[in-house]
């Protein structure tokens, strides 16, 4: 899909180069060459990426002829057929139903079918299973955000618990997340709690870790001619962190917010796996590898790393806009 | 500062009323190459409405001395008194206000914000915080600024934010350590004309703590010179320059002849 698209549109950098020509030559033509001007900026910061993109896309191709070649000269040897063309074997490679690796228009095509021309509520609508994992991620991102917050803060006020708390936490974190969101969800539905919490726990485990050991840097960065000035004032511990500790960390803040909200997407899709696959995008990978649908696992894992992206770039957008507002915005731009 | 609150504070300005009173006061830091002797034996009193200046090289605890007396360092002996109060009854009255030598401006806050910090603090209410702030905005004279960014300021008028900042709390002693030492001369000798006038005007006691001579004999009508290893005092001398004076004064014989005192007394200091 992506290459017919490429073939039938002409590259973004040719039309502009005739916008460029056609501006040039009108003499006139003062707002043409403005857009010209426009264009080229947006080209500039595109090109990179469309570069890497293309790039992706022609590996993925490569890839996905040699893999699938084996099973297709099997295919040939059975149907006693000789000699096939290499084109034939190529269009063969890329269009069989279960591939070792899926072309990327077939994928294309799946995501295509399974989001615009599926009706939401349908069992089989991609975005109604990126729904489920999307409210869980959230959720869980939401609840390991506010626990990472409370702890680091209890860390950075209590020195025993900086000394207790601390490795308990690093060491949450190098166990296995497949190892133990089975038992989260096993412990939970003991206890009477199922459905979206259990997920969302397992998604909180994961993301409240980048946020405590971030704001615990963040609420210590203080100068401490800042902190001088509130006993100065003979401010009350309260005081000192809702007035200089917590804005001074926001920027920590959101850099740890980055990292947690994606790995609450990837602890959403693990807490899914356990619970026999019943919705949500970790389902589908799991349906998929069941009934050896590489097509079906592939489009969700792009749909998955597209939530992942747009996640972190609504998190980034928040950022910019609350450090703005806070009068943060220039000098966190003269910092980086 | 209305006019109401200087008749209120009136008979605390009484030549004769010590604000500070500093007793064989000695501070010994605990390193990990063994103990530094900060400061030894200082005796010192400050009378109500003085600006004394504590001079001397780095390292002759001038800003530890200047730290004591706000009760950001503990002394390891000795007796200190402001106001009749220990140090740490008289911060937690807020009794004085202190500039440092970077303003500290908090830099999510505007102008306007930062000089409300303190009055948040000590809870006053709406009106009376948007009242002293549009004062001591007034005072030094950054009209037009209250909704800037520290960042959008030159580093003069930040400093002088955070002067309007200490002012606001309206404290009777004001405690500044080397405050104008990162700006340059021009700004100095700028911001020091001005900083004499609010004290003429407001009748406060300042401590100030600077390394530069001119500025110390401009400003002060007592001069404390310190000398290192360990911090002491070597000298206290009056000034009889008078109260009212401008730039113009430094090109005067007694202004020379003071100079020219503290800086045989730092030398001596130095030598010993």
């Amino acid at each position: 899909m992506r290459v017919e698209r490429a073939k039938t549109s002409p590259p973004p950098v040719m039309s502009h180069m005739r916008g460029m020509m056609r501006g040039g030559a009108g003499g006139g033509g003062g707002s043409a060459a403005r857009d010209g001007g426009a264009a080229a900026r947006v080209i500039v910061r595109a090109a990179p990426v469309l570069v890497v993109t293309f790039a992706i896309v022609v590996i993925w191709y490569v890839a996905a002829v040699l893999l699938n070649t084996p099973f297709q000269r099997d295919i040939y040897k059975r149907g006693k057929l000789t000699n096939v063309p290499v084109i034939r074997l190529i269009s063969d490679t890329l269009s069989q139903r279960r591939p070792v690796l899926p072309s990327p228009h077939q994928v294309g095509v799946e995501i295509y079918k399974t989001t615009v021309l599926k009706s939401i509520t349908s069992k089989r609508s991609l975005i109604h299973h990126a729904g489920i994992t999307l409210s869980s991620t959230l959720l869980g991102f939401l609840m390991g955000t506010v626990l990472g917050i409370l702890l680091a803060i209890a860390i950075v006020y209590n020195r025993s618990l900086d000394k207790s708390l601390m490795p308990w936490i690093i060491a949450s974190q190098t166990i296995p997340i497949l190892a133990v969101a089975p038992m989260i969800i096993v412990v939970l539905n003991a206890i009477g709690v199922q459905g979206l919490l259990p997920k969302a726990v397992i998604s909180m485990y994961l993301s409240f870790f980048p946020v405590a050991v971030g704001m615990v840097k963040g609420l210590r960065s203080v100068n401490p001619i800042e902190l001088d000035l509130m006993r100065t004032y003979s401010a009350s511990s309260f005081e000192t962190l809702w007035k200089l500790r917590l804005p001074s960390s926001v920027p920590y803040l959101f850099t740890s917010m980055k990292v947690a909200v994606a790995i609450a997407l990837v602890g959403a899709i693990v807490g899914e796996l356990p619970t026999g696959a019943v919705a949500g995008l970790g389902a589908r990978l799991l349906s998929g590898s069941y009934y050896g649908q590489t097509v079906q696992i592939w489009s969700a894992l792009i749909v998955a790393s597209v939530l992942a992206a747009t996640l972190v770039a609504l998190v980034g957008l928040v950022n910019r806009i609350v450090l703005k507002r806070m009068g943060l915005a220039q000098s966190a731009a003269v910092s980086t | 500062m209305s006019a109401a609150q200087d008749d209120v504070k009136a008979p605390k300005v009484d030549a004769a009323t010590s604000v500070i009173d500093i007793e064989n006061l000695s501070l010994t830091f605990k390193t990990n190459d063994g103990p530094v002797h900060a400061l030894s034996k200082i005796d010192l009193s400050v009378k109500a409405g003085e600006f004394v200046s504590l001079i001397g090289p780095s390292g002759c605890g001038k800003t530890t001395l200047l730290r004591v007396i706000a009760d950001l360092e503990q002394p390891t002996s000795g007796d200190v008194t402001i106001n009749d109060m220990s140090p740490h009854e008289a911060r937690m009255q807020r009794g004085y206000g202190y500039v440092f030598q970077a303003a500290a401006l908090y830099p999510w806050r505007t102008i306007a914000r930062n000089i409300a910090l303190p009055l948040e603090i000590m809870g006053l209410d709406k009106a009376e915080q948007d009242k002293r702030i549009a004062a001591n905005i007034e005072l030094v004279d950054l009209q037009g600024f209250e909704n800037k960014y520290p960042w959008q300021l030159s580093g003069g008028m930040q400093q002088r934010a955070s002067i309007a900042r200490a002012l606001a709390v309206e404290p009777d002693l004001l405690l500044m350590d080397e405050p104008f030492g990162a700006l340059d001369e021009i700004v100095r000798d700028h911001l020091n004309e001005q900083l004499l006038r609010l004290w003429a005007k407001s009748g406060k006691t300042v401590v100030f703590v600077t390394h530069s001579i001119p500025e110390a004999v401009f400003l002060s009508t007592k001069i404390v010179v310190m000398s290192p290893r360990p911090g002491r005092i070597h000298d206290i001398i009056d000034s009889d320059l008078p109260k009212d004076r401008d730039l113009d004064i430094r090109d005067s014989k007694a202004f020379l002849d003071l100079t020219h005192r503290v800086r045989v007394g730092l030398r001596a200091g130095q030598e010993r």
